[in-house]
């Protein structure tokens, strides 16, 4: 090993290094920004180690695209909005896809194609695998995102043999690689391996209602990571396979984490269809004769003011009404006349794990504020206002108790033990799961009918006058 | 590549994928969207790879061409992911 190769590997042993101390600082709100500050200097390190490398020729060339590629990513982080935070977070995913795709190719041609070298085995298949996996997530990351900003519907779309057909595809692209292997300068068979592994991307994640997205997210940033590992058997590079297995570990969690979440397993998010049977199932059940009250504004701003502790559970329909703001309003106003305000989180609230802890950081909302359903359970019966803003099935009992319901088991937030629960709600629609909600039929449950940053606008001039 | 080597690989996947389990299953729910977003931006670690693509000797057109079109979506990737997460954590305030 020359100086120069010891120079750079042991560049590439400390960028990985702190990617690790980066990860290990995200434990802590507090210390969080630092980490995210350290994993990106272990990447400018890779990068700039890597760049050093290069012959001169090259050197024009990739600056160029190095800056292009900046430029853009600066750009769009810094224009997106807070809400539209999961469709990024899906589409930059999809880039990392399609680059380990890019690269897979790239070098397959450089050997086999351009300059009649034999790829031993270990190297193909790795190069393979990077084509494949890095197809999917590519193709599935984009229409997650199509599906989170509605340029398609999020509703789940499924057809008759969907799961043979995936399955057919695998098997197809197995053929095709098997080809490739067979005789290495089959170009077709990587032609074909690549097409199918974009059209698996799409047909994965089409039977995926919006809901569950969190799920196909997690899972495809997981699928990035795993992309990013074979790219670096291709290339014999530690660095790439360690930081590769760091992504992919943290894709595997927090799937784990939104699956216990829903009470489903993997399997069932992944099939899809959730939601649109089960919405059938119940209209012929006839459970729709579901009595509900309803309550003005200024009677539940009185309720407000009367209340010595409330606790805000916020959902999807929180994002969509974009009242994280005047949410907040509501909970210095809250506090400010002595009234405990508090956040219950569900796991799988929103469209990725995490989402409503965002928007509420982003107004404002301090996050020791932002209790998870286990740290609150306790304290619901004492509370004398439970206040739903946009959540549904993250908070229905017949989760605790009704075995025929599609979401029994499911851990939820009790809203139903507190004193007095508010729903803030557009219309009586129901939820993803596609059943009614039995809590807006209790006695201790309020409806507060319409498009929730207005009626909470109000809501908050009441209490002002008051 | 040699067997014994690939063997290397995986130990190094192996406690690479435990070692990342062990960190982010100690991060708390309110981090999960910029732990997803950073992680997003490791995994433009391709970046690496593609570079490298740019630059074997005596390539010539697609090869290139891919290895490039590879490094400004790596690029997008790794910018991109690191400055929305720190946009997002500067946000993160205690009471």
């Amino acid at each position: 090993m020359s100086y120069s190769d010891i120079l750079i590997k042991s560049a590439y042993l400390l960028g990985a290094i702190l990617f690790i101390i980066g990860i290990k600082r995200m434990n802590k709100p507090a210390t969080a920004r630092r980490g995210n500050q350290v994993s990106a200097i272990g990447m400018l390190i890779a990068i700039v180690v890597t760049l050093l490398q290069l012959q001169i020729i090259t050197l024009p060339e990739v600056m160029i695209c190095i800056a292009i590629g900046s430029g853009i990513g600066y750009y769009v982080a810094y224009k997106v909005k807070m809400t539209q935070m999961p469709e990024m977070v899906a589409l930059f995913n999809g880039f990392g896809g399609l680059a380990s795709l890019g690269v897979g190719l790239s070098d397959y041609w450089f050997k086999s194609i351009e300059n009649g070298m034999v790829i031993d085995n270990i190297t193909l298949v790795s190069i393979l695998l990077s084509v494949l996996i890095g197809g999917v997530t590519f193709t599935g990351s984009y229409i997650a995102f199509a599906k989170l900003n509605g340029r398609i519907s999020g509703n789940a779309i499924v057809f008759k043999g969907q799961h043979i057909l995936n399955l057919l595809l695998l098997l197809a692209s197995c053929v095709a690689g098997g080809f490739v292997m067979w005789q290495q300068d089959m170009i077709l068979g990587m032609y074909i391996l690549a097409a199918i592994s974009l059209l698996l991307g799409v047909l994965v994640v089409i039977p995926i209602g919006g809901a569950d997205m969190p799920v196909v997210i997690s899972l495809l940033n997981s699928y990035s990571g795993m992309a990013a590992c074979a790219t670096g058997f291709v290339l014999n590079n530690y660095m790439l396979i360690v930081a590769g297995a760091l992504v992919g570990s943290s894709g595997i969690i927090l799937t784990d984490i939104m699956c216990k979440g829903m009470n489903r397993s993997l399997l069932n998010v992944v099939m899809g269809g959730f939601g649109q049977t089960s919405a059938t199932a119940v209209t012929v059940g006839g459970k729709s004769d579901l009595v509900v009250k309803e309550v003005g504004v200024e009677e539940a701003a009185i309720l407000f003011e009367s209340a010595s502790s409330v606790v805000i559970v916020p959902g999807y329909g929180m994002a969509v009404a974009q009242a994280q703001h005047i949410i907040k309003e509501l909970m210095e106003l809250l506090l400010k006349k002595n009234i405990n305000v508090r956040f219950a989180i569900h796991p799988v609230a929103g469209r990725m794990p995490g989402h409503m802890n965002v928007l509420l950081a982003e107004a404002n909302v301090p996050y020791d504020r932002l209790l998870e359903p286990d740290q609150i359970d306790d304290d619901l019966s004492n509370t004398d206002i439970v206040f739903i803003v946009g959540a549904n099935d993250v908070v229905n009992p017949a989760a605790r108790h009704d075995k025929s319901s599609p979401i029994y088991g499911m851990p939820i937030i009790n809203a139903d033990k507190a004193k007095t629960v508010i729903v803030s709600k557009r219309s009586m629609a129901s939820g993803y799961a596609g059943i009614e909600n039995e809590l807006f039929g209790y006695p201790n449950c309020l409806m507060l009918f319409g498009d929730a940053k207005a009626t909470l606008t109000k809501v908050v001039n009441e209490i002002k006058e008051m | 590549m040699t067997v014994e080597y690939l063997i290397a690989l995986f130990y190094i996947l192996i406690l690479a994928s435990y070692c990342g389990f062990e960190l982010i299953s100690k991060i708390p729910p309110t981090l999960h969207t910029p732990l997803m977003s950073g992680s997003n931006a490791i995994s433009g670690i391709t970046i690496v790879g593609s570079i490298l693509c740019c630059n074997q000797l005596g390539y010539t057109g697609a090869s290139k061409i891919m290895g490039m079109v590879a490094v400004i979506l790596a690029m997008i990737n790794v910018v991109g992911g690191y400055a929305v997460t720190d946009r997002m954590l500067k946000m993160f305030k205690k009471q």
